[in-house]
């Protein structure tokens, strides 16, 4: 199955859903996940279901094309990784 | 015991009185921003409302007076798209919290709606007569992205009598719990705005709307471009003269004389700083025919301390004010202003100051 991580700086709020998880998109592994833990659907995703502004996700190493519907294909051993993206203050 | 709830940008402090005065008894959230904070005497439930650069907002509640909090639900837009496959709103941020009728909650936020729960912050419904509002397609962000909803103000002698303040978008008021609205911000003058709109009350860029509890047909407006009072409920306004400066962001009333009411100036608009770098509160007891300008125990040097829309609040007593400042100042006076004590200058920047009990 896919392996789906968290930056640190989320991990401290989402506390469970990284590990690994089935599906073939991004959007499948993720919901996966989400099912598990509910609350932390809303730090990665906005109220539409989108990637937030601010938040970034890699599989692979490679930032994903779809933000919106999050279609990006992932295989059995892939790794999806879910970051902040980087600001001051 | 009374408190003061302290949201800044590095997280909530929380403030009990000592024989020294005003001390931080704990804090919540260190590093993360706090946009508003309530505290609901009907059940003692306290509310913190975060804003995570990156996550997005959430809403937090303690049973325990802020010692330990637990994340409930944060209020969220139904997901919709439209035909062109825009994507439906999101909350980018949760700009006021009040206690609503028959023990719920209501919730505003940017992009500039009204959320209530009915069972204590476990879910929230959006209010749909406010979000359909044909009006609202002519609201915009006063320096934000999306128009907010800042104030809510809720009928202490009829819960469902509700007042409603947008940045920009006027004030609304509604007699049924949220059902109909009714547009009332006429005599309000939007500077900013083309001649022919400036009198256009949809497009009133108000800063804070408070009402007085106990005289709820008193109404007090600090605006982007004056001070405004109404005596009968919102369906006429009359302009105030605030010294030092008609521009700021926050006002409180007195809770049992509508007659007065407290201002923190600022040189407007592009500046927003103090005038002449002196950090000062403007107080009226005639209903705005004047004011005193009240400096005791405030910076008068070299002070660029701005307070915004939610940080100065009012307790029930009438003598107990708390304000703070952006520079993370915080001040507190127990008569009524004529004196005020600096309880720290080292606080986070200030978003919000509000009185518990």
């Amino acid at each position: 199955m896919p392996h789906l991580a968290f930056t640190p700086n989320l991990a401290r709020h989402v506390m469970r859903p990284a590990g690994e998880w089935p599906g073939a998109t991004v959007r499948e592994v993720l919901e996966a996940a989400f099912a598990q833990s509910p609350a932390a659907r809303g730090y990665v995703l906005d109220d539409q279901g989108a990637v937030r502004k601010h938040v970034a996700v890699f599989v692979n190493g490679e930032l994903v094309d779809d933000r919106q519907r999050l279609s990006d294909p992932v295989g059995d051993d892939d790794q999806v990784f879910v970051m902040q993206a980087l600001s001051g203050g | 015991m009374s408190v003061i709830l302290v949201g800044t940008r590095k997280g909530l402090f929380v403030l009990e009185p000592s024989a020294a005065g005003w001390r931080i008894a704990r804090t919540a959230f260190l590093g993360d921003p706090v946009t508003m904070v309530l505290t609901d005497a009907r059940d003692g439930r306290w509310y913190a409302a975060l804003e995570h650069g990156h996550f997005g907002p959430k809403v937090h509640a303690s049973d325990d007076r802020g010692v330990t909090w637990t994340e409930v639900a944060t209020p969220s837009f139904p997901a919709e798209e439209g035909e062109d496959g825009a994507k439906g709103p999101s909350v980018s941020s949760i700009w006021s919290m009040e206690t609503a009728s028959d023990g719920g909650l209501w919730c505003g936020t940017i992009p500039a709606a009204l959320f209530r729960s009915d069972d204590q912050g476990a879910s929230w419904q959006r209010l749909a007569p406010f979000w359909e509002l044909p009006q609202r397609a002519q609201w915009f962000g006063g320096g934000k992205d999306d128009a907010g909803l800042h104030s809510i103000c809720v009928d202490p002698t009829d819960p469902r009598h509700l007042a409603v303040a947008i940045s920009s978008g006027g004030v609304w008021d509604s007699p049924d719990d949220g059902q109909t609205w009714d547009l009332r911000a006429d005599g309000m003058i939007a500077c900013y705005m083309p001649p022919e709109r400036q009198l256009d009350p949809n497009v009133q860029d108000v800063h804070r709307l408070v009402q007085s509890p106990t005289h709820p047909d008193h109404l007090w407006v600090q605006h982007h471009c004056g001070a405004w009072r109404s005596t009968d409920g919102g369906r006429s306004w009359q302009a105030l003269d605030v010294p030092p400066s008609a521009f700021g962001f926050p006002v409180v009333v007195h809770p049992t004389d509508p007659h007065t009411a407290w201002f923190v100036p600022a040189v407007k608009d592009q500046f927003r700083i103090p005038v002449d770098g002196k950090v000062v509160v403007a107080r009226t007891r005639d209903g705005g025919a004047s004011f005193e300008v009240l400096a005791d125990g405030l910076p008068q040097e070299h002070a660029y301390d701005l307070v915004y829309r939610h940080a100065l609040d009012i307790d029930a007593t009438g003598d107990r004010l708390a304000f703070g400042s952006t520079t993370g100042a915080l001040w507190t006076t127990d008569d009524g202003g004529d004196h005020w004590h600096e309880v720290s200058a080292h606080l986070p920047p200030i978003y919000v100051v509000r009185f518990g009990a």
